[in-house]
């Protein structure tokens, strides 16, 4: 409470505060992992504020702790004059606040338009329908989205998606803006765009501040003020010539290689290629394209690429994110077939069977691709092992190996312990255990701190220039491009230039790389434009941009602080129900896997015992026996098998399980039944399915009494009494006694718990798996309005799936519905009402889509099945199996399914059952709700 | 040679993966144990505390043996019930069986009149009714012939009928349940480790990697098969003896060693019908969902739940395609009546039939799944 008043007071008070964001001893820590580390810092107003350093050293995470989307755990942090630390300020702040998650379009909802993307987020800041299209339509337009507007989130390229990105971000009006690593994979033309875009909104906005992470320290030096960090501390603070002048650098990156403590820099030296030596014995190439394309249905990933690498050289190729070098890459491994053209590795077509050059090829994927679960030694040692080293070998082989990749010290850790830099050393050290003549790397060292880049680049050159090892190699990361011998700038599928660094800079007259880059991306774009109006980078963004944000009155500040909201929730059921729409998975499940397991639980649960096979071993072979057979043998439960002759044809016969049962007629039974000696008849049963057994038994008996009754009639003229009293027994509600008409109703309840939970549990767990679950904790949304708004699209499929169910078990399985079909669907609405959130409830203790599958499915089926009177009714359990089965809704739905189908109940006659499922709604939500944090731990 | 080695190598690398899997490996070994031990123990069909109500018209002595003769475990003590509660109590499941012994009843009994007493049954319930009703009917005959024995003649049997259940003359359910349960184990749980494992080196990138060494898809997948059908099986070999044999107490009727042999086959089937799903969904989510789809009917219709000649013809014929039918099949064979190779090689020929077509269709679709992945 203290701290609570605190920041309202310092809210109130100060109006314009110096610093925009105060730091004060913040510590955090995952686990056992300290990801930051007392840290102490104060960002001033107004400025663009830069985070620089490799990936992990804490930049997201501090960001994140700013942004509200993460708990504080230790320390304070002050953003906007408030204590984040106090849930009322966050509420009240958020509005003031803009986040944008690291990852290429993390918080955007990929099968969602542009125009979708961005309405959502108008939505969950309250403005109505006429000032988000007001709103929409300009940030589009100075975006240069405008004509994107309807193509889905994930057919953006890198850049776009970052633009929209922004333009959701931007949709409320911030006054502090957060940007993690917002241009990381984005081609260079692209990156500069949005830098513009970013330069030009703060002119709009001067009071707007705007926090950045990035790994690219050309980008940095623009920027207005910058915090180095490095392993979750902060190294150094000032603006880019303050540090550089500290230092002594004249580079950023080398600024903040000094600036990391001692250990991590000890053996840093400036890396030099030596030249290469021509001393070929062949002028084979080693790799020779010829107008390869790769097409995946009217995506052209690759397009008529042609390039030659010869021995020895170092083959460098720059392009942003999906731009086709890894599809190149792969086509080139025979990972994947090429559409058109060919190409060939060592003079040989390349074949995916071709075992003989793959072993001349040493490989390296993108994402790290070794077994996490094998330590460092036995990766190695099953590659070897795998390209066939000879036994003797091996071991010196990896020895030499874990000495020259300065790998000793990890020998017996797993991968998954390392960081990042060794793991790529030994990615290298495995992909090259076999000697290779070739290296085929694909973006090796992306997210590599800079002094691990350059350990790494030292191994390569070693091996290129003293080893002869030819290498092809992908980057997005100029300076090492500038490293290799010749490059390819690729760009959507092209390559736009082939040639040395230094000639490509050269012939666009530029002075450094990046440059000449965006040189030959310009021409590309102009050329695209010329030929086609749908190029995928945009075109319009040398044009005046224009005005960004006409003053529209802040309708929306004020109404997203009220404590619920009805636009808010209808954003989040309106998104969920695109997405379910758009998925053909999840909607198949949903729709369709209700009719299969329907028809497979129809028919598999049954009760029925018929067709039963039986076979008579009759060691009279009178009349009379036979008549007794034949009393068996009309039955409708019977069908009769060839005659059985000896007690071991019994035995095996019944092993087989070709008869479920046996008569035995003993000899002279016609004879002894005439003398009234009471012969004896023995019934074989296969006991080994006891249900079965059980009714077979029940059968024999009343054939057996049928018999007796039917004897004495014939003889006597009279109905024998076996008992004095007649047992009448009344099957009621389902007259046949067929399984059929009492299983249906009963699996509908069982496939209305299980699918909808499922799909509930998916539809939040999801969220947390793919990141989108930040919008909730950084926008004004509340926790009930997110719970409720996704829970209704599944709460109406749920109830198509259930008018279907009822459907099909009418006609199909031909099941009459005697009661009141309305009464039924208002259960059945309390009851998918229910068993969605029993889904809610799953996915508060899930973290990961399968894990929620799993207990949803374990935990719901099992109960379920057994223990809401699906098989043995409710009242037949005791202990806690009973309890279990009266807090789960099945259990009152099932009975009023089975009362409504079988028993013609009504309204009045379901009483008992509404109640208790009315009960479940509100107590589900709310424990959702509770267990549902509004922020990330 | 290389080929073998090649297998080797990549199956002793599955077994390691799999044991740094501890997670996993429990839950995998849970299920061989404790679910096995749980479900089997803990749910029957058969005639368990059905719950039951009389209507008591006469209350007379007959009136009282014969509420009084019902008892567990096979019915809960009885409630006695007014006859106007008969309905409403019926309709919503309060019991499956309510009795209503008329007024006089003990009187017209002793007079030889025949009088009627009702068995009133909710036929919705079909785990206990008809088995229930034979139940109380041979109850009731027995307390009233026994009551009336001294005041009136009963009636004599010209022919005697006796049954004989064979192979499991108890018949204990817990002997049916435990074996059909491991079987749905062993089913699931192959399915999951090698669908998972397809996925998981996908989502990682190994599987790549694999694709680019000297090694063929056809190497990758039989070490799959082998590695992860070995453990399964070792884990099959202990539930049996230990579990099943040993803490639940279920004789076993034939050849262990025959009905692990088969098991073996089926593991080819399930294995490389896994590493066949494992390649068609995309994400772990998807596999799930998809085994959902899969599994549920391979157990719900394999015979295993409920009597294969119950279903309807179609269903019969399109499961003789589904390698559990036949896994059922010869299992409750070897196991329950102790049958031998003469019976149930076709089941196993047919089995590997069955497996072989998966593993030609998993093996042509591995290749593709990683270069659209």
């Amino acid at each position: 409470m203290a701290d609570e008043n605190n920041g309202k007071k310092q809210s109130n008070k100060a109006k314009k505060p110096f610093s925009v964001v105060k730091l004060t001893q913040v510590t955090h820590r995952y686990g056992n992992n300290l990801a930051l580390d007392n840290i102490n810092l104060e960002l001033p107003a107004g400025s663009m504020v830069g985070f620089i350093g490799p990936d992990g050293v804490g930049k997201s995470s501090l960001l994140a702790l700013i942004a509200g989307a993460r708990a504080v755990q230790n320390g304070d942090v002050e953003v906007l004059g408030g204590n984040m630390r106090s849930s009322r300020f966050r509420t009240s702040t958020s509005p003031r606040i803009a986040y944008m998650p690291q990852g290429l379009g993390k918080n955007l909802y990929p099968t969602l338009s542009v125009f979708e993307n961005i309405n959502f987020f108008g939505r969950l800041f309250g403005q109505e329908k006429k000032e988000r299209q007001h709103r929409i339509k300009n940030l589009l337009k100075s975006t240069g989205l405008t004509e994107f507007a309807d193509r889905p989130a994930e057919k953006l390229s890198g850049g776009m998606k970052q633009k929209l990105g922004l333009c959701c971000a931007l949709i409320h009006d911030p006054e502090l803006l957060i940007l993690d690593e917002p241009t990381t994979g984005v081609d260079p033309l692209s990156r500069r765009q949005f830098w513009q875009l970013i330069n030009h909104i703060r002119a709009q906005h001067s009071g707007m501040s705007v926090l950045v992470a990035t790994a690219y320290m050309e980008e940095a030096d623009d920027f207005d003020w910058l915090i180095a960090m490095d392993d979750g501390k902060v190294i150094g603070t000032g603006s880019p010539e303050v540090i550089k002048a500290q230092t002594g650098k004249k580079s950023l990156d080398e600024a903040f290689i000094s600036l990391l403590p001692e250990e991590k820099r000890h053996d840093h030296h400036v890396l030099v290629v030596p030249p290469r030596q021509n001393n070929l014995k062949t002028d084979e190439a080693a790799i020779q394209a010829t107008a390869l394309s790769k097409i995946y249905g009217d995506f052209t990933a690759v397009n008529n690429v042609s390039l030659r690498i010869e021995q020895g050289e170092i083959f460098g190729f720059l392009g942003s994110n999906g731009c086709g070098k890894t599809t190149t890459m792969k086509m080139l491994t025979g990972l994947q077939p090429a559409s058109s053209g060919e190409a060939k590795l060592f003079g040989q077509v390349v074949d995916a069977n071709n075992i003989e050059t793959r072993k001349r090829v040493g490989f390296m994927s993108q994402a790290f691709s070794l077994y996490n679960e094998l330590t460092v030694e036995q990766n190695m040692v099953l590659h070897a092992r795998l390209f066939h080293l000879p036994t003797e070998q091996i071991s010196p082989r990896v020895d030499e190996l874990i000495i020259r990749f300065n790998l000793k010290k990890y020998r017996d850790d797993f991968p998954v312990d390392l960081p990042l830099g060794i793991r790529q050393r030994l990615s290298l050290a495995v992909a090259v255990v076999h000697s290779p003549e070739m290296l085929i790397l694909d973006e090796p060292t992306s997210g590599v701190d800079p002094v691990a880049r350059d350990d790494f680049w030292e191994l390569l050159i070693e091996l290129s220039r003293e080893q002869g090892v030819t290498i092809f190699i992908s980057t997005h990361f100029m300076d090492e491009a500038a490293r290799c011998d010749r490059i390819s700038l690729m760009h959507a599928g092209k390559i736009l230039a082939s040639d040395t660094p230094a000639a490509l800079c050269k012939a666009r007259s530029a002075d450094t790389l990046e440059d000449a880059f965006i040189a030959y991306l310009e021409e590309a774009v102009l050329e695209s434009q010329a030929s086609s109006a749908l190029s995928t980078t945009t075109v319009d963004e040398p044009e005046p941009l224009p005005e960004i944000e006409p003053k529209i009155p802040p309708i929306g500040k004020k109404k997203a602080n009220t404590a619920f909201s009805f636009l808010r929730l209808f954003g989040y059921a309106h998104r969920e129900t695109l997405e379910l729409w758009r998925d053909p998975i999840r909607l198949t499940f949903a729709l369709l896997g209700s009719i299969i397991l329907m028809f497979i639980l129809g028919y598999g649960i049954t009760f029925d015992v018929e067709d039963l096979s039986f076979a008579v071993m009759d060691q009279d072979q009178t009349p009379e026996s036979r008549d007794y057979v034949q009393n068996i043998a009309g039955s409708r439960y019977f069908i009769q098998k060839a005659d059985i002759k000896s007690p071991s044809e019994l035995d095996k016969r019944m092993r087989s399980g070709e008869l479920s049962v046996a008569v035995e007629i003993p000899p002279n039974f016609g004879q002894q039944l005439k003398r009234e000696r009471t012969p004896e008849i023995v019934v074989w049963i296969d006991g080994s399915m006891p249900f079965r057994a059980e009714t077979i038994s029940g059968y024999m008996t009343s054939s057996y009494y049928s018999y007796l009754t039917d004897l004495s009639l014939r003889t006597y003229g009279v109905i024998p009494n076996l008992v004095p009293a007649n047992i009448e027994s009344r099957y009621r509600y389902n007259q046949d006694f067929k399984s059929i008409e009492a299983m249906v109703p009963a699996v509908i309840p069982l496939l209305l718990v299980f699918i909808p939970a499922i799909l509930m549990a998916l539809g939040v767990v999801r969220e947390k798996e793919l990141g989108s679950i930040t919008n909730l904790y950084v926008t004004p949304v509340t926790r009930l309005e997110f719970i409720i708004g996704k829970q209704l699209p599944y709460i109406l499929v749920s109830m198509v799936s259930f008018f279907g169910l009822v459907a099909l078990a009418v006609t199909v399985f031909g099941v009459p519905l005697k009661g009141s079909l309305w009464a039924l669907s208002l259960a059945a609405l309390l009851y998918v009402t229910a068993t969605t959130g029993v889904g809610l409830l799953i996915s508060a203790f899930t973290k990961t889509q399968i894990s929620a599958l799993a207990a949803s499915t374990v935990v719901v089926l099992m109960i379920a099945v057994n223990f809401c009177g699906l098989i043995d009714p409710v009242s037949s359990l005791e202990g806690f199996p009973a309890i279990i089965g009266k807090l789960f809704p099945t259990t009152y739905f099932l009975e009023a399914c089975r009362g409504v189908f079988n028993k013609a109940l009504n309204f009045s006659d379901l009483s008992a059952q509404f109640l208790p499922l009315l009960t479940f709604i509100p107590v589900l939500t709310l424990a959702s709700v509770f267990l549902l944090p509004k922020q990330d731990k | 040679m290389q080929c073998l080695s090649n297998i080797l190598n990549l199956g002793i690398k599955e077994l390691r993966s799999l044991w740094r899997d501890k997670v996993l490996l429990l839950f995998v070994f849970f299920a061989f144990t404790g679910l096995i031990y749980v479900v089997s123990s803990a749910t029957s069909i058969e005639l368990n505390n059905a719950p039951i109500a009389v209507v008591d018209g006469d209350q007379s002595q007959l009136s009282k043996r014969i509420i009084n003769a019902f008892y567990d475990p096979y019915f809960k003590t009885p409630d006695v019930i007014a006859l106007s509660a008969v309905d409403p109590s019926l309709d919503n499941g309060s019991y499956t069986f309510v009795l209503n012994i008329p007024p006089h009843f003990e009187r017209d009994v002793l007079a030889g009149k025949q009088p009627t007493l009702q068995v009133n049954i909710d036929a919705t319930r079909m785990s206990q009714a008809f088995i229930g009703d034979n139940y109380i009917q041979t109850i009731i005959s027995a307390e009233i012939n026994e009551f009336v024995q001294g005041y009136r003649t009963v009636y004599t049997l010209p022919i005697k009928q006796s049954a004989h259940i064979m192979f499991n003359p108890n018949m204990t359910s817990v002997w049916f349940g435990s074996v059909m349960e491991l079987m749905n184990v062993i089913t699931m749980i192959s399915i999951i480790l090698t669908g998972a494992a397809v996925i998981r080196e996908r989502e990682h990138g190994t599987l790549e990697h694999l694709l680019v060494m000297p090694l063929t898809p056809f190497e990758i997948v039989i070490a799959k098969i082998w590695a992860n059908g070995l453990v399964i099986l070792l884990l099959t070999t202990f539930s049996l003896f230990i579990v099943i044999e040993g803490f639940l107490q279920v004789p076993i009727h034939g050849s262990a060693a025959l009905f692990l042999l088969g098991a073996a086959i089926h593991l080819f089937a399930t294995t490389s019908l896994g590493i066949l799903l494992g390649t068609q969904a995309r994400t772990m989510p998807q596999l799930g969902l998809l085994m959902i789809l899969i599994l549920l009917p391979l157990q719900m219709l394999s015979g295993g739940v409920t009597p294969r000649e119950s279903m309807p013809d179609i269903v019969q014929n399109i499961m003789l395609f589904a390698p559990t039918t036949h896994f059922v099949k010869f299992a409750q064979a070897i196991l329950y009546r102790g049958a031998g190779w003469d019976v149930v090689w076709p089941y196993f020929l047919a089995l590997f039939v069955i497996g072989s077509v998966f593993f030609i269709f998993a093996l042509s679709r591995f290749r593709k799944s990683v270069a659209f992945g």
